[in-house]
């Protein structure tokens, strides 16, 4: 397809006439082009078939009825927006992605500087025990998690009950379980938060503390006057990849808990499951997926409007 | 007179770098501490499954004594798994499933990477914002119309819908990467190469991806990872046990209605973590550096 042999030549041979010289550089332009066009369509099918014609074939599919035979406009929306349940999906999804984004950029953040604190030959090995939760498959540790949690001989309610506490009902209370699946996310999603800060602390040149230290600037003035306006840019694009991420959570919940107690800790992408594949209501479960577009395209276009008016007073 | 100044004023820098010195040594075993409380807190749950996998379902089942130990430690749950029929058809489809979907990406994305980075044609910078927002399009947000799409290609219930569909998940973020260590190459090298003869095919195989290599080895596992952890695609589409996954197959094979064969799940857990764990021990270097690079650059 591509093995471009004859392009230097063609440059070489294009010296004699100026005319000619033109019309064999806008071939090989023209040539470069093509080629690069071809290597380029693979990731362009691949993208058009399985993300964007699935996307749009989505939005078909949420306004047809349950079998799928007549058009329905708007009706699963506003049926969905009706429904209780529904209600307490839209706020369980933006609580576990709120909390557990903030939880896991502060401990990140603070695990970030520990590490920075200390010798970088003593670093490799500390990261690599705090990375642990990040590289075991989330379905697998999820399944460890659901096992400490277990209400008839749990990990934790033997600790507790040793220090004379009540057994807690891990999974079984709403409130309860809501923060389990919080905490879950937090203690995966941590690891990634750490090594991207730490990345971005290194990233700070030493001279700026210096100037500062000379101006006399204390611990806390140093961090916010040089440390976070430094790594604005980095907190902002860990924050809304997470964000996505998070947002559009499946494993956890799904293990868990799948959605209960009473469908409290329903996310967007476990209810979708449910109803969309297991009660085979497709149309409405392509709906109710639908709901996170908006909210993930609104948080995007926040943080990147500032990622970008940043880099531009950067590079001003 | 002015010797006694002296030594008072170098006395005083010898108190205050001492008092300076005690400190960072206070902040460095606090850090210390604390990164080593952390760590117990994270380790917490892996630590967990090590020690259920080495339980048998009798000591599991009596409930007595310490969760946290084991009393009586047997491989018999490791026996088990190794000699199931259906956990060896689980380990390999998730072998050929990542194995290909690896393949597939990376070819795509560095193809694609390449020509981004480097030779570019009208709409190329589009592309790349493209590519770069497929993330604003999660995989739950898909797989109720990609439930219909594989329906209608006829791969529902069998595990190459996975190699078509891990690709998507792994391509957007192994280009972005490949893309920054690639046009961190210098210019001069390829047309130095172009000026040699060299085709625009050999330019990538013999310059770009020997120099890129760090950035290749990143893409590759951060390939492996999604592909051999993703549990959304599989539970969704595949139901039988010759066709099913690790994840799926761990959650869905060992737990029948109400019993839960915890020992075995742990063990079954702790045998389908072992490959990200080696890969990781090995490569995390890279791919630390694979993920942060592009940020950082930013």
């Amino acid at each position: 397809m591509a093995d471009g042999t004859s392009v230097p030549v063609g440059v070489i041979a294009s010296t004699p006439a100026a005319t000619r010289k033109r019309s064999t550089m806008k071939r090989f332009a023209q040539r470069r082009s093509t080629i690069a066009f071809m290597l380029c369509l693979p990731l362009m099918l691949l993208v058009i078939a399985f993300v964007i014609y699935p996307a749009f074939y989505a939005i078909y599919l949420s306004m047809l009825n349950k079998k799928m035979t007549a058009f329905v406009g708007l009706g699963n929306f506003a049926f969905l927006l009706k429904r209780h349940t529904f209600q307490l999906v839209i706020f369980q999804s933006c609580l576990f992605a709120v909390t557990a984004v903030v939880m896991k950029a502060l401990i990140g953040f603070v695990l970030a500087h520990l590490m920075h604190n200390i010798p970088g030959k003593n670093q490799r090995i500390w990261r690599g025990l705090l990375l642990v939760p990040w590289v075991i498959p989330l379905a697998l540790s999820t399944l460890t998690w659901w096992w400490m949690f277990d209400p008839s001989y749990s990990a934790f309610n033997w600790v507790l009950n040793r220090f004379g506490f009540a057994s807690v009902p891990w999974l079984g209370v709403g409130w309860i379980a809501r923060f389990c699946t919080i905490t879950v996310n937090v203690w995966y999603g941590t690891p990634f938060f750490m090594i991207m800060y730490l990345a971005a602390l290194k990233s700070v040149p030493e001279q700026l503390y210096e100037a500062s230290a000379i101006d006399g600037a204390n611990a806390v003035q140093k961090l916010f006057f040089v440390t976070l306006p430094m790594m604005r840019n980095i907190i902002a694009i860990t924050v809304l990849f997470s964000l996505i991420v998070t947002f559009a959570d499946f494993d956890i919940v799904r293990i868990l808990t799948s959605g209960g107690p009473q469908d409290m800790t329903h996310v967007f992408a476990t209810y979708a499951f449910q109803v969309g594949i297991q009660s085979g209501d497709i149309p409405l479960g392509a709906a109710d997926s639908l709901f996170m577009f908006p909210i993930l395209a609104f948080a995007a276009f926040f943080v990147l409007r500032g990622v970008t008016r940043r880099t531009k007073e950067i590079a001003a | 007179m002015s010797a006694t100044t002296m030594n008072g004023a170098a006395g005083r820098r010898a108190v205050r770098h001492k008092s300076l010195h005690r400190q960072r040594t206070w902040a460095l075993w606090g850090s210390y501490i604390a990164l080593a409380i952390f760590v117990v807190i994270f380790l917490v749950p892996p630590f967990y499954t090590v020690m259920t996998s080495l339980k048998s379902s009798a000591e599991i089942s009596a409930q007595s004594g310490s969760p946290w130990i084991v009393h009586h430690p047997t491989l018999e749950n490791f026996w088990y798994l190794i000699t199931y029929p259906n956990f060896q058809t689980y380990y390999l489809n998730s072998v050929i499933v990542t194995v290909l979907t690896v393949a597939v990406s990376m070819v795509i994305s560095v193809l694609a990477a390449f020509s981004l980075a480097r030779m570019g044609f009208k709409g190329s910078q589009t592309l790349s914002t493209g590519v770069f927002l497929t993330y604003l399009i999660p995989p739950s947000l898909l797989f109720i119309p990609l439930f219909q799409i594989i329906g209608m290609i006829g791969l529902i219930n069998s595990f190459w819908c996975l190699v078509l569909l891990y690709p998507t998940l792994a391509v957007p973020f192994c280009t972005w990467i490949m893309i920054g260590y690639f046009s961190s190459i210098p210019k001069e090298l390829d047309e130095a190469a172009l000026i040699d003869g060299a085709g625009y095919m050999q330019m990538l195989f013999r310059i770009f991806i020997p120099v890129a290599m760090p950035g290749l080895i990143a893409a590759t596992i951060f390939a492996f990872t999604v592909s051999w952890g993703s549990f959304l695609y599989p539970l969704a589409y595949l139901y039988t046990s010759n066709q099913m996954v690790l994840t799926v197959g761990i959650v869905s094979d060992l737990i029948r209605g109400d019993v839960f064969q915890w020992g075995k799940i742990m063990a079954a857990n702790l045998l389908a973590s072992l490959p990200p764990i080696i890969i990781y021990a090995f490569l995390m270097d890279y791919y630390v550096a694979g993920l942060t690079a592009g940020a950082t650059k930013g």
